[in-house]
């Protein structure tokens, strides 16, 4: 085999098996410390080794097999430097999870790492760490903080799980829905973050992470196959990534949902993404937030064209969705459907009914901006776009508010 | 595993009669249940006194460790299998006497 195809298997091989030998060796030796740096070892091992020894037939039991044996060998190390023995952390429970649930060490990992009692960045940080193999430096660079700090997260998180007694386990079924609910969100935050970067000066998308976000995603839908919010988020974010490449314009800019080139997104996914909006709507179970967000996506991108948007049923998606999430930016949101049905003066009309919730928030001013646009009031609008960029992260987002604006006449 | 649970409160005044009865009806769960190692509840930070004697000579001094807002009010010392069980007992430790309530480990 050719080096580069070695590389390749690898890369593949850290993939699919990362997660599984992590999630191994903690079962076995109770600590995501050991179990983390005996993964790694494995791997560079691997990847010293195979150019020359070949790629072993089984790569996931040879690696578990090293793991296993680098993880001894520091236990050891650390025995015979203690006087007292290593006390491992009995957090393994044999405890069988909930129906509809595959007992697999892996979800037991999702659960620790995704731990309420950790702190949003610390589980976002062990979620790409323990679950995507991806490294310190990578991480750190994706949330754009020094490696240091997210180092020492990171540290501090698995502390924490060790000293505090966070349990390896899938929560009891009484836990689950809200603990489920807790993991999804952790995989939503990767995914946003990656699909609309929340810092000035990078790239507006960035793949990796989304890329990241949906192999997580996808790995817990098939150990909870029955969570249908589970195949909802899947759903949406197939649905989100289908558009990621004509979501930016040949300038750099932000294109929206009405000036994107349709022929540019990915058919594929929005294959995918369709099928899944469809089995669950056929399941005939109430849909939660993430299978209402999937459906409203599946429906603009079942249009061909912006026009032939069936948007009473927008709207009523949107309904729904108020129902289970009254929160006032899928109000916001809303209003941009309501804007295209009833016009764009009863759209804002609810957007104005927001102002004092929503006053920090750049796409309040922004959705305000573009409505004010529409119904020719030039001066209301460009103040509001002012807003909008002042309060804009992105630098990419702040452009395109400011191209928006310069288009107005007077 | 072993936690304490720290009953945290921010005004100087007594649980109600209603506050007590119902921590005395989570204690005897907790008895029940073999998570009870011991809990109390402690008398107002103006009633403490600080004594240091690292060098030998002992000092006294009048008054809480810390001034703050916020003060120990009283705590628990719970038998836990995991955090979460820990959780789960502080949710309605939190719940019983109307306070927010910090779960730590013992080394």
């Amino acid at each position: 085999m050719r080096p580069d195809d070695v590389g390749a298997a690898i890369t593949r091989t850290h993939q699919k098996e990362w997660v599984r030998v992590v999630a191994s060796v903690t079962r076995r030796f109770g600590d995501l410390d050991i179990a983390e740096e005996a993964a790694a070892g494995a791997f560079a091992i691997a990847v010293e080794r195979w150019p020359s020894d070949g790629i072993p037939p089984n790569p996931g039991a040879w690696l578990t097999t090293t793991a296993n044996r680098k993880a001894i060998d520091r236990i050891r190390r650390e025995t015979r430097r203690e006087a007292k023995h290593r006390e491992v952390a009995p957090v393994y429970n044999e405890m069988a999870g909930p129906v509809g649930t595959i007992d697999d060490d892996r979800l037991r990992l999702i659960f620790t790492c995704c731990h309420p009692a950790l702190s949003v960045e610390a589980r976002v940080a062990l979620t790409l760490r323990m679950l995507g193999g991806l490294t310190m430096p990578e991480i750190a660079r994706a949330f754009l903080v020094p490696e240091d700090t997210m180092g020492r997260r990171i540290t501090r998180a698995k502390t924490k799980i060790a000293a505090a007694g966070i349990p390896y386990r899938v929560p009891s079924a009484a836990d689950l829905p809200e603990r489920v609910g807790g993991v999804l969100a952790v995989l939503y935050l990767i995914f946003n973050e990656g699909y609309l970067a929340s810092g000035p000066d990078i790239g507006p998308v960035r793949a990796d992470l989304t890329a990241e976000a949906i192999r997580l995603t996808r790995l817990l839908r098939v150990l909870m196959p029955e969570e249908g919010e589970v195949a909802g988020l899947l759903a949406l974010m197939l649905l989100t990534e289908s558009r990621r490449d004509a979501r930016i314009s040949p300038t750099g800019e932000l294109a929206t949902l009405d000036e994107q080139d349709r022929r540019a997104w990915d058919p594929a996914l929005i294959t995918e993404g369709h099928r899944l909006v469809r089995e669950r709507i056929a399941s005939g179970q109430v849909p939660g937030r993430y299978q209402i967000l999937a459906a409203i996506n599946a429906v603009h991108t079942s249009a061909r064209d912006i026009r032939e948007t069936d948007w009473a049923q927008v709207v009523a998606l949107y309904n729904q969705l108020i129902a289970v999430d009254p929160s006032p930016i899928v109000t916001l949101n809303r209003a941009i459907a309501i804007a295209e049905l009833d016009g764009p003066a009863v759209a804002l009309a609810d957007v104005d009914r927001l102002g004092e919730r929503l006053v920090r928030y750049h796409a309040f001013h922004a959705t305000r901006a573009d409505l004010l646009r529409r119904l020719g009031r030039n001066q209301e609008a460009r103040s509001a776009y002012d807003a909008a960029i002042e309060l804009a992260g992105n630098s990419a987002e702040a452009t395109t508010l400011g191209r928006r604006r310069d288009r107005l006449g007077t | 595993m072993q936690y304490l649970l720290s009953v945290l409160h921010d005004r100087l005044d007594l649980a109600p009669s209603d506050e007590m009865a119902a921590i005395d009806v989570f204690n005897d769960r907790l008895q029940a249940d073999g998570h009870w190692v011991f809990a109390g509840g402690l008398g107002f930070p103006d009633t403490a006194t600080i004594v240091d004697n690292r060098d030998g000579k002992p000092v006294l001094t009048d008054g809480p460790y810390v001034e703050s807002k916020e003060y120990l009010a009283g705590f628990w010392v719970i038998e836990a299998a995991d955090l979460d069980k820990a959780l789960e007992l502080a949710t309605a430790g939190s719940k019983a006497c109307n306070r927010r309530v910090e779960v730590r480990p013992f080394l």
